[in-house]
């Protein structure tokens, strides 16, 4: 059983529907579910207004919540997220997966900035591009994600991994500038290429990038030499998908030690070439 | 029952409860990997005075492993869990983390248990990393070679240690020939091992003594220099007894076995010089597991 739900009038602006959620549609009727309260910019409106729901919420019928249609305008889907699943056939708004705590996102398509901010467990699967600050602390906060898994297929924007303290950010294409800026610890993954600055000010976790890319004058070469766990994440990886060549997991990395400024005990490998 | 001209006879092998845990060492080669496997399982023979039983159950293809390297599967087996702890604490960290290029990893999962990495983490002295993957933590532990991976935690299950069976022969050499025979068959069955070395007991034993300091001495009605001397249950044509011991995760693992090495040493046939093929058991007073030679065969 799946509740399924089909946008049948695209919104003029940015739709807020962090109702669309297992956790809160689970045990409601088709009616109730399309009675749920969203914001179509500064007005009130209901899932009913923009979606043609098939199916309810009773039984495990929310555990499995299937959108259908172009949500690029629709922000915060599954937030607060704790459990099942919620599968985009199309592209993702703003605010996918904030403060989710378990469950699975899959967006088919592409996803806007704030892929699964402050997120702390669950996993958000990206088979597109996603925008800035994927996995990243909302401004203000001192404190990025917390845990979880975030698999971007393709390329994203800047700032990814912002200030995160745990969970894993795996970018299949490449990364915009500062990705895990401010880090405190977690796992960045680019299979691409990473912009500029990446890791600055990190304190500690770490930056994995299969390309040469330009560090922050702060952080100091330490040794190239192949590491088990990395070893471990790309076998992972490859189940999960992503082209991960036999190089990338028996290659050597060079491990470069930063962000000085800060407490020193981060770390970037890239694939020595 | 006779099986291609061998006697088998109508007793069993008496087992008991233990405490059992799978580790997976890898190594950058094969080489280093079975170095640090087999480092681990020495002086691991019998919990009568090794504390643990281990032994390497197989080696692995690199596509069966973490890290994607050569490795190898070691089964560990104490009397308790604390016992078995202890054991899998200081083996690793003295014969898998100092061996060359090593990582260590859980090789099997429950909810009870046993702290490795999470103890082991604490010789980084403060340099160590952590990492969470799928519910897993490792740890990074920086070393003069590179970095020592080592899993949180490995985990522990119950097990049976004691499955046994005594090969009688014409000679020392037939007994040797037909014991290397039934262990390279047995090696080939998942979930267990053959703790003593090469598989093989020379000195098997009863328990007690007449000594009040021995829990097990010599099993003199199976030693042949002593016909004559004792109460034998040796033919006068028997001059060799060897025993294989198995531990194993589950009942149906070492019956397994049993009846892989059985069938081994009954395929030479009486050319082979194999009079009888016996089991150890202590009246059923020691253990609740009781492998009937008769049943396991047929």
């Amino acid at each position: 059983m799946s509740l399924e739900l089909s946008l049948t009038q695209k919104p003029d602006v940015p739709l807020e529907a962090d109702v669309i959620s297992p956790d809160v549609m689970a045990g409601l009727s088709n009616k109730a579910i399309s009675a749920l309260e969203v914001f179509h910019g500064n007005e009130k409106a209901t899932i009913g207004d923009f979606f043609a729901v098939k199916g309810d919420g009773t039984g495990d019928g929310a555990e499995k919540i299937i959108l259908k249609g172009d949500l690029s305008k629709v922000k915060h889907i599954g937030t607060n997220m704790s459990r099942g699943r919620i599968s985009i056939r199309g592209n993702a708004g703003l605010h996918l997966g904030a403060y989710m705590s378990g469950g699975e996102i899959t967006v088919a398509k592409n996803a806007g900035d704030w892929v699964g901010p402050e997120m702390t467990g669950g996993r958000i699967i990206v088979k597109g591009n996603a925008g800035h600050l994927i996995g990243s602390a909302y401004r203000g906060s001192q404190t990025g994600i917390l845990g979880g898994e975030i698999f971007i297929h393709g390329n994203v924007g800047n700032e990814a991994g912002n200030t995160m303290k745990n969970g894993l950010i795996v970018i299949g294409g490449n990364c915009g500038d500062f990705a895990g800026v401010n880090m405190k610890a977690g796992t960045i993954i680019v299979l691409g290429h990473l912009g500029q600055r990446c890791g600055a000010g990190m304190r500690r976790g770490s930056i994995v990038s299969m390309n040469e890319a330009e560090l922050p004058p702060t952080f100091t070469y330490a040794c190239d030499y192949n590491p088990s766990f990395l070893r471990v994440y790309l076998r992972r990886l490859r189940e999960e998908g992503f082209k991960i060549d036999e190089t990338q997991i028996t290659g050597r990395y060079k491990r470069w030690s930063g962000d000085s400024i800060e407490m020193n005990r981060g770390e970037v490998l890239m694939l020595a070439s | 029952m006779i099986i291609n001209g061998i006697q088998i006879d109508d007793t069993f092998a008496e087992a008991f409860p233990m405490r059992a845990t799978r580790l997976i060492i890898t190594g950058d080669t094969k080489r280093w990997a079975f170095t640090a496997a087999n480092s681990m399982i020495g002086f691991s023979t019998s919990v009568i005075a090794c504390g643990v039983e281990t032994g390497i159950e197989r080696q692995l293809k690199m596509n069966e492993t973490p890290d994607s390297r050569p490795g190898m599967s070691v089964l560990l087996f104490a009397m308790s869990s604390k016992e078995l702890a202890k054991h899998v604490l200081t083996r690793t960290g003295q014969c898998v983390m100092t061996t060359p290029t090593t990582a260590c990893y859980a090789g099997l999962y429950s909810d009870k248990k046993i702290k490795l990495g999470g103890a082991l983490r604490y010789f980084g002295d403060g340099y160590q990393l952590s990492k969470q993957l799928g519910g897993k933590r490792y740890w990074r532990i920086p070393i003069m070679d590179g970095e020592f991976l080592v899993e949180e935690y490995a985990y522990q299950v119950p097990g049976i240690g004691g499955g046994n069976f005594l090969i009688l022969a014409k000679s020392r050499g037939m007994a040797l020939r037909a014991s290397e025979r039934a262990i390279k068959a047995m090696s080939k069955v998942p979930n267990v091992i053959m703790p003593f070395p090469g598989g093989v007991v020379g000195s098997g034993s009863k328990v007690g003594s007449k000594y009040k300091a021995l829990s097990a001495s010599t099993n003199e009605a199976f030693c042949p220099t002593l016909k004559g001397l004792t109460h034998t249950e040796l033919s006068p044509d028997t001059e060799s007894v060897m025993e294989i011991v198995i531990d194993g995760l589950s009942e149906a693992d070492i019956a397994a076995a049993m009846r892989a090495g059985i069938e081994a040493v009954c395929e030479l046939g009486p050319a082979g010089g194999v009079t009888r093929i016996t089991a150890g058991n202590y009246g059923g007073k020691l253990g609740p597991y009781h492998f009937h030679l008769r049943d396991v065969m047929k």
